[in-house]
């Protein structure tokens, strides 16, 4: 791509599930992945009669996650009613919040290519889902169990300009919401979903370009391909003299395209107005703070600590704190006496590795903290090599248990002994002549055979820095 | 001479003696259904297998497990929701709809042990004030068959005035129990909102809604109130109030009250008709020991335009549920949008479809400001119009309706002349505070409504003033010429 003269401007749509257990109006149970229709009752089929009435648990989540993100709690908030046919929409209301959502004002920070930025927040507000419709050749069905599920549906100010800010802004995002604990932010189960807001302006005009929005972006990478992709799209329309009509538009995964689906003419009215079955809620700050003091400390504010206090370089810091869940067991490893750095390696090595290979996660994992700091420990004090640590990490996260333990059952123990060693080289040099005059001609390469063949003969149980000191010591004397 | 020619308290007694059965009064409810509905056109579904069964197992529970209103029989306004019993807001869009469950009051009134009978006629949704807005039939007004019974409870008015049944519910969002209340000669009461719970209530105006006791004097209404009333964890709107026993305000003493009569409820368009009844009505409470001052709720008269708006725009919501996916009328079609156009096109009547688009246009961007947002401002100023009265008084009276019950037909072509109706009705409901109506005379023959407004939770003080008046009067034990079943 050829470099351009159009700045790309973004600003993302992100509708986040809370995880409570039951739904934002009615008492059925909010799960995923139930049979159809089962997860209803009348209220969330809106039948006549029915009145929704607010699940503060909702309230609470929201408010976590708005005071998370740094926003100001509207502590007199309400629900309004927007209003649209749909099938999947059994009210034709949807009750959201209109011009008093429950939080405003908020940021984010985010670091792309070493460079930190705010990312201010504009709105988190609290809405239920709709159903789901399925569409067949001669019917089309709909599921009402996603009815009602409560969501918060985050904008963000139009402050992202590239495609990695983006992507760096959702990393963050789900982070900080997955730390609070209101949601388990899965984008392949929808928990997480993201609508973009894409421009593109002249470098140094103020004024903002006319918008299309993205939709169908169901990982980050099709976030990040997807805008790439629909500033490109939009550069080249500018540049054939054309301009950018204001669309919402389908990223296909396919092709990498964005594909048109509908052009938006004016804005839609959905006539909103204050849900008059509700009562506004107001929140006294006894609620604000305990709320306040629900939320854990930040993926932010846990870096800078695993930097300052336990010497790891911010790059590292920064990745472990992206999952709670990894940077709790980071933590767990080093208070069960690991090496911080050392533990930080093997997480983001060969535990990132294998969670990714597996396509698991920790908990899905039978490896502990405890059981990872005991391994780092024998590394640490020489009982068994890196080498010989990959046999036991994999009986680690495969069966769990203690690797002192493993490396004795399985007599792992590494070979420091030089009594035992030296008898052992001896032999070997005796048995290849010719590898000590190739070594002794200068051939590098015959030492790593002779280490092969001592590592061989002891299973790689011996210590790879003795059989070293030693080898060259024996060669020395021939 | 009929069974329910007798009060609650007399029904109890006759059970208690053993001259009557609650089977007896169930048969009684049916028997006056089957001669006089055909005239009167009151009722829609009847549930009587399950009431006669009902009936008989209520006449085993022993005296001391019953209340007041144990196994008396009570006719429900269509547009609450009753488990098993069709229910229809007498429109064709609920045809067939059999509900799966039931509204909080009529769980209420089975906690009561009251036997339902049946679903009462009503205007469509509840929009009119002469119930000639049924889907399914017109109501006439037992008074003169051909006159209306008023609405848009206009069958639980007249079928509490014909004697079909002793207890009705209604419901009121701008004078839907107190106009056809008046109109029938019959007491009607619109609690508090928040008094009762809406739970169950198909929805018209959901910040105007409330339903109501109808019966033929006022201890009945009070009980029957006090039965339904309270808060309700499905209902985020209703008042963590304690409810009071509302009968043991009932002391016939209203020495020293303070009444207020508005202005403004005694102007030009009320009859004269009207206005000797309720002057001489006024005259009565202050022979009682009532000192009566006229007063002013100067934004009177913006209610009636504040109300159609803020009642449309709830309702044009309100109702889109009805779109042939879920539940209810379907129209044949050929894709979706087709589909809602032709149900809700085949399904809705004139008035209601006159309401949605009025509601819509009120909500729509560009029209927001104008209508409803300057609705909703209007509607502080008459609240607070009726809190500084209240400040010095305890009730506000005066005339329920302009005049007495119209002819069938007459307005139809004119609905402005039918919202006019509402006139003296629709600032109760914009305020929230409680009315009652309740006959205190005739006009050319026909019944003249008292109005009597409370403060905020204090129906207890309005049952007392119409409890002091009706003893004091006869009004109430007037009966139509139909009464009489040959």
């Amino acid at each position: 791509m050829a470099s351009t003269n159009y700045e790309t401007v973004v600003g993302l749509e992100v509708h986040v599930e809370l995880k409570t257990k039951s739904k934002i109006f009615s008492p059925s149970p909010n799960q995923f992945g139930s049979e159809p229709n089962t997860n209803t009752s009348v209220i969330d089929l809106g039948y006549p009669g029915v009145l929704p009435v607010v699940n503060k648990e909702v309230v609470n989540y929201a408010m976590r996650a708005a005071l998370a993100l740094n926003m100001d709690i509207n502590q007199h908030t309400k629900f309004d009613r927007k209003n649209y046919f749909y099938p999947d929409n059994p009210k034709a209301y949807q009750i959201s919040q209109f011009d008093k959502p429950i939080g405003e004002n908020g940021w984010l920070e985010i670091e792309v290519n070493g460079e930190k930025k705010r990312i201010g927040i504009t709105r988190i507000h609290m809405e239920e889902d709709a159903g789901k419709l399925t569409h067949g050749a001669n019917a089309s069905l709909v599921d009402y169990n996603r009815q009602g599920t409560p969501l918060v549906e985050i904008v963000s100010e139009p402050d992202i300009r590239t495609a990695d800010e983006a992507y760096a802004y959702l990393e963050k995002l789900k982070a900080i919401i997955q730390y609070t604990g209101v949601s388990d932010v899965r984008m392949e189960e929808g928990s997480l979903r993201c609508d973009a807001n894409i421009s593109i302006r002249p470098y140094g005009q103020d004024e903002f370009g006319t918008r299309t929005e993205l939709k169908n972006l169901n990982s980050f990478n099709f976030v990040r391909k997807g805008i790439e992709y629909e500033a490109q799209r939009q550069e080249a329309v500018l540049n054939a003299g054309g301009e950018i009509k204001q669309e919402t538009r389908r990223f296909d995964e396919k092709t990498g395209k964005t594909i048109l689906m509908r052009v938006k003419e004016g804005t839609d009215d959905y006539r909103y107005f204050p849900e008059p079955d509700l009562v506004d809620i107001v929140i006294d700050d006894a609620w604000l703070e305990q709320e306040r003091a629900m939320i854990p400390e930040l993926p932010d504010a846990r870096q800078a600590r695993y930097v300052a206090e336990m010497g790891l370089p911010a790059y590292d810091a920064g990745v472990l704190t992206l999952s709670k869940e990894m940077a709790d067991f980071f933590e767990g490893t080093v208070s069960e006496g690991a090496d911080a750095k050392l533990a930080s390696n093997w997480l983001m090595g060969e535990v990132s590795a294998y969670l990714n290979a597996e396509q698991q996660e920790l908990h899905d994992t039978a490896l502990t903290p405890a059981g990872l700091a005991s391994m780092i420990k024998l590394i640490s004090d020489g009982t068994i090599s890196s080498k010989i640590a990959k046999k036991v990490f994999k009986e680690l996260i495969e069966n769990g248990g203690d690797a002192k333990k493993i490396v004795e059952e399985k007599g792992l123990v590494q070979i420091s002994d030089a009594g035992a060693l030296v008898p052992m080289i001896t032999e070997i040099l005796d048995n290849n002549e010719q590898s000590i005059i190739d070594f002794k001609n200068g051939k590098d390469r015959a030492i790593g055979f002779l280490v092969g063949q001592i590592m061989k003969a002891t299973r790689g149980k011996a210590n790879p820095q003795m059989v070293n000191k030693i080898l060259l010591e024996e060669i020395q004397k021939r | 001479m009929s069974l329910f020619d007798k009060t609650s308290a007399e029904l109890q007694q006759a059970l208690l003696n053993k001259e009557i059965t609650i089977a007896d009064l169930t048969k009684e409810a049916y028997a006056r259904i089957d001669a006089l509905d055909g005239e009167v056109g009151a009722f829609l579904a009847l549930n009587k297998a399950a009431a006669e069964q009902e009936a008989a197992e209520k006449d085993q529970v022993p005296f001391e497990e019953r209340g007041p209103l144990f196994g008396l029989p009570i006719g429900v306004k269509d547009n609450i929701v009753t488990e098993g019993i069709e229910t229809t807001c007498a429109s064709k869009i609920l045809e067939g709809f059999n509900p799966i469950y039931s509204a909080t009051v009529v769980e209420k009134l089975r906690k009561a042990g009251m036997v339902t009978v049946g679903k009462v006629n009503m205007d469509e949704f509840a929009m009119g004030s002469a119930n000639e807005n049924s889907a399914i039939k017109k109501v006439h007004n037992p008074w003169d068959f051909d006159r209306a019974p008023g609405g848009s409870s206009g069958g639980s008015a007249a079928a509490v005035a014909a004697g079909e049944v002793p207890f009705t519910l209604g419901s009121d969002t701008g004078g839907s129990i107190r106009q056809p209340a008046a109109f029938c000669g019959v007491v009607g009461m619109k609690p508090t909102y928040g008094r009762v719970s809406r739970y169950g209530l198909v929805a018209f105006a959901s910040s105007l809604d409330q339903i109501g006791p109808i019966t033929r004097n006022v201890r009945d209404n009070a009980l029957l109130l006090e039965a339904i009333a309270g808060v309700d964890e499905h209902d985020s709107t209703s008042a963590n109030v304690a409810v009071p026993s509302y009968v043991e305000e009932l002391t016939g003493d209203i020495k020293g009250l303070k009444v207020a009569v508005p202005q403004e409820y005694l102007a030009e368009g009320v009859s004269e008709g009207v206005k000797a009844q309720v002057l001489a009505a006024i005259e009565k409470l202050k022979e009682l020991g009532a000192t009566v001052d006229t007063v002013s709720l100067p934004h009177s008269k913006y209610a009636l335009a504040a109300y159609y708006i803020i009642s449309s725009s709830e309702a044009s919501s309100n109702l889109s549920r009805f779109d042939g996916i879920r539940y209810g009328f379907r129209a044949e079609a050929d894709n979706l949008e087709d589909l809602y156009l032709q149900t809700r096109a085949q399904g809705f009547g004139d008035e209601v479809k006159r309401r949605i688009m009025l509601g819509t246009y009120s909500l729509s961007a560009g029209t927001y400001d104008a209508y409803y947002k300057k609705a909703q401002q209007v509607r502080t100023l008459i609240k607070q119009d009726f809190d500084k009265v209240f400040e010095e008084y305890d009730v506000i009276v005066g005339p329920t309706t302009p005049t007495t019950a119209f002819k069938l037909g007459e307005n139809l072509d004119d609905p402005m002349t039918v919202y006019a109706n509402d006139i003296l009705t629709v600032p109760i409901n914009l305020a929230g505070v409680p009315a009652i109506s309740i006959p205190c005379g005739f006009d050319n023959d026909m019944p003249v409504g008292l109005q009597i407004i409370g403060k905020y939770f204090e129906e207890g003080t309005i049952y007392r003033v119409a409890d002091a008046f009706e003893k004091a009067t006869d009004f109430h034990n007037a009966k139509p010429q139909t009464w009489e079943v040959k």
